[in-house]
């Protein structure tokens, strides 16, 4: 075939839809783009890995990325100290498995020694930015890469996929860095650091697929499974060390899964009969509530919460 | 080859309080892609405000400021999926300070829905997205003819209105504009078609952006491969085997490559074979693949041991483009700071970032006329024509060849801040542009 055949066979191909990519493999050439870019271009990056799905996929992606050379940089988890068993035993696991070195940065620590206060609510994930912010610059981290997505929540369809912040690790949301075609302006002065979110184009349901796709494991506690609750402010919330029941609050035994995985005061669980990723997909594509409005108790707590933390450096 | 839905990315523009918020809370609404918890947010605050129905604007204005003025300030995503496809929406604000969004927006969009006032027609600000649409070569623009309910449903009106848009088509040189008469609030053509606009038999809006061929497909064209990292694990490999394993990671701007294809390696000039296509994976069976085609992120393999490095150009031997230093092109000025004061900048142009002098302002966009008018300055928002000499060499096409290996910044290198998109050559000059490219 001649050049010029060759050139119309593939416009006829190109035209005719056979040489796209179906949406999956678009976002995941596109979040390898991203990685890939960030480890081109920073000096010390670091990935924020809760055992969360978000986070689950994205050191998917990256050790996608680099094969066959391992992962080139660690992970950090910002610790609350009220979390999941499941997770955390999962999370060792993974980076053991991967190779991979885990840096853990502590809230507990700071309560012990005073540096932070527990607050009357009981929830700790808006301490975490203390902890996190202290973390990435005894590290000299520039590069944080973060899950998160633009549909989990109002103020998040707002950031962008490189997203600047000072040397106070807060976000401007009035003042971003236009950013065009795929070409990513990471430069930064010293101090400032920028937080990349990959999987900024996907839905929760994207993830879900993707998982699904990749037969990629999770903490169990995704999946359907019994567990002790009780109901406060629309949810069910985990009977365990860290989040107990008040006294009108009645314990009951239910079939649940979890949507998010964070802190366990404030993460809920919704009732599911979801055993398997596939039966998750088709009830997630079903739901009609967002994850975070069905299970996280802290972006409840104004209009604007989310926006209220990330700009003072909250991820 | 794929039952999968596609892709379809979009990008909002039009003037303050043509209501563009409320068209893409009207489209998400109808179209059922609003969660519950979102619509009680909505209904919630509507009430507080003393609303009688749902203010739909509140879907997509999230942030505190924007919620308290009624206005949109930053751009922001929205995701939504129909049977026959997915789309990334880009709601870019309409003020004139902040048109730099609707170029954002605009670069990576297959689509653009552009919103006019009934009442109003053409304004400048439509003028000004209308050229933003032509110049980053966004393959559709869809006008959105809003607030018919206004104009009493008047198709007259309607037409006058569509005829000014195919007027300043035609001189930018847009080859597809399509207007629709939609009530955002009402919900006239936005997903369903309304029987209030007999005189119009056409599709509503989903049904435009669901039938849309991604006509500007990149794999048509020739093939392009900016290398983003080179894989060499020696030592850091798990498996013995793997020690050798030397990949060149990047994604495919544009066109497509097989094993065996003649590659140049440029601004080099080498040339070589390609031997291997490793797609993404994790340890195990690999993941070889015969061809990639743009967008899809791979490794190259190639035969020869040759030097490549993070900023070079594998291109297609047959047609490899020349490496140039010095640039003639077209930018959107970003910055409050006028170019004058930035004679010395960075030019991120695919994976290469380079020390750039920008030699001279050849002129300016003059929005009523749609030609270049002289100029010796460019200040925020304006688009001009500058000539640019880069200290390295770039494998830089015009941008009216290649959106990917056509497009760069402009960056301040004290504070890192993006100066300016930037496009090579002259994207608006009729005899540059490819008509064949063009769906029409």
């Amino acid at each position: 075939m001649s050049q010029t055949q060759t050139r119309n066979e593939t416009a006829r191909r190109a035209r005719s839809g056979r040489l796209a990519l179906d949406h999956l493999d678009a976002l995941e050439s596109e979040a390898v783009h991203i990685i890939r870019e960030v480890v081109a271009e920073f000096e010390r990056p670091v990935l924020l890995f809760s055992g969360g799905k978000d986070s689950v996929l994205m050191l998917h992606l990256a050790a996608k990325a680099f094969w066959p050379s391992p992962v080139p940089f660690p992970v950090l988890h910002v610790d609350t100290g009220h979390n999941f068993p499941e997770v955390l035993e999962y999370r060792d696991r993974t980076v053991e498995r991967l190779g991979v070195r885990l840096e853990v940065a502590r809230v507990q620590d700071y309560i012990d020694d005073g540096r932070l206060a527990e607050r009357t609510d009981g929830t700790r994930n808006p301490l975490q930015t203390q902890p996190l912010l202290d973390a990435i610059a005894d590290h000299r981290f520039d590069a944080v890469f973060g899950g998160g997505r633009r549909d989990e929540e109002k103020a998040r369809a707002k950031e962008r996929v490189f997203s600047l912040r000072d040397e106070f690790g807060a976000w401007d949301p009035r003042n971003q860095r236009p950013e065009l075609w795929n070409l990513y302006n990471g430069r930064h002065r010293p101090g400032e650091h920028v937080r990349v979110f990959p999987l900024s184009n996907w839905t929760e349901l994207d993830v879900w697929r993707y998982i699904a796709r990749e037969a990629i494991e999770l903490p169990p506690l995704y999946y359907a499974h019994e567990r002790e609750v009780f109901h406060r402010d629309g949810m069910w919330l985990a009977v365990g060390p860290y989040s107990l029941p008040r006294e009108h609050e009645a314990v009951v035994t239910k079939q649940v899964r979890y949507r998010t995985v964070g802190d366990m005061s404030c993460t809920g669980a919704v009732e599911s009969d979801a055993t398997h990723v596939g039966d998750v997909v088709v009830e997630v594509a079903a739901s009609r509530l967002t994850e975070r409005g069905a299970t996280r108790a802290d972006d409840r707590i104004s209009e604007a919460a989310m926006e209220d933390r990330k700009k003072e450096g909250y991820f | 080859m794929t039952a999968q839905p596609t892709l379809l990315r979009l990008a909002t523009a039009g003037s303050v309080d043509d209501g563009k918020s409320t068209l893409v809370g009207r489209l998400l609404h109808d179209s059922k892609s609003v969660l519950a918890d979102q619509l009680d947010a909505v209904e919630r605050v509507s009430r507080d405000r003393g609303l009688a129905t749902a203010d739909l604007a509140l879907l997509t204005d999230g942030l505190r400021a924007e919620r308290e003025q009624g206005i949109t300030i930053d751009v922001a995503y929205r995701y939504f999926a129909t049977a026959e496809r997915s789309f990334i929406l880009a709601d870019c604000p309409g003020h004139v300070q902040y048109t730099r969004n609707t170029v954002t927006g605009a670069s990576t969009a297959d689509a653009v829905v552009l919103l006019v006032d009934a009442r109003k027609g053409v304004l400048e600000q439509t003028r000004r997205h209308l050229a933003v649409a032509a110049l980053l070569r966004v393959p559709h623009v869809i006008v959105a003819v809003n607030k018919i309910d206004l104009v009493g449903f008047d198709g007259d009106v309607f037409t006058r209105v569509r005829d000014q848009l195919a007027d300043v088509a035609r001189e930018l040189g847009l080859p597809d504009v399509r207007a629709i008469p939609v009530s955002a609030l009402e919900g006239d053509n936005v997903v369903d078609r309304s029987s209030r606009t007999d005189w119009y038999d056409g599709p509503s809006l989903l049904e435009v952006l669901e039938t849309l061929p991604v006509a500007d497909d990149p794999a048509a064209e020739e093939f392009r491969f900016p290398v983003q990292v080179v894989l060499r694990p020696q030592g850091a490999a798990r498996d013995e085997a793997q020690r050798e394993y030397r990949g060149y990671a990047g994604q495919v701007a544009s066109g497509v490559v097989r094993v065996g294809d003649e590659v140049t390696v440029l601004p080099s000039g080498r040339r070589t074979r390609v031997v291997g296509i490793d797609a993404p994976q994790l340890g195990g069976p690999g993941r070889e693949l015969d061809e990639a085609f743009a967008p899809m992120s791979v490794a190259l393999r190639l035969a020869d041991e040759v030097d490549v490095a993070r900023g070079d150009l594998i291109a297609a031997a047959a047609s490899a483009p020349e490496p140039t230093r010095d640039l003639v092109a077209t930018v959107c000025w970003l910055s409050d700071v006028p170019l004058s004061k930035r004679g010395r900048v960075l030019l991120k142009h695919t994976t290469r970032t380079t020390r750039a002098i920008v030699g001279s302002v050849d002129g300016v966009l003059d929005l009523d006329q749609v030609t270049i008018v002289g100029a010796e300055d460019l200040g925020l928002n304006d688009i001009g024509r500058i000539r640019l000499r880069t200290a390295d060499p770039v494998v830089a096409e015009p941008y009216s060849t290649s959106r990917r290996t056509g497009a760069f910044l402009l960056i301040d290198p004290q504070s890192g801040a993006t100066l300016a998109a930037g496009m090579v050559g002259d994207p608006l000059a009729g005899d540059s542009r490819r008509d064949d490219e063009w769906d029409i």
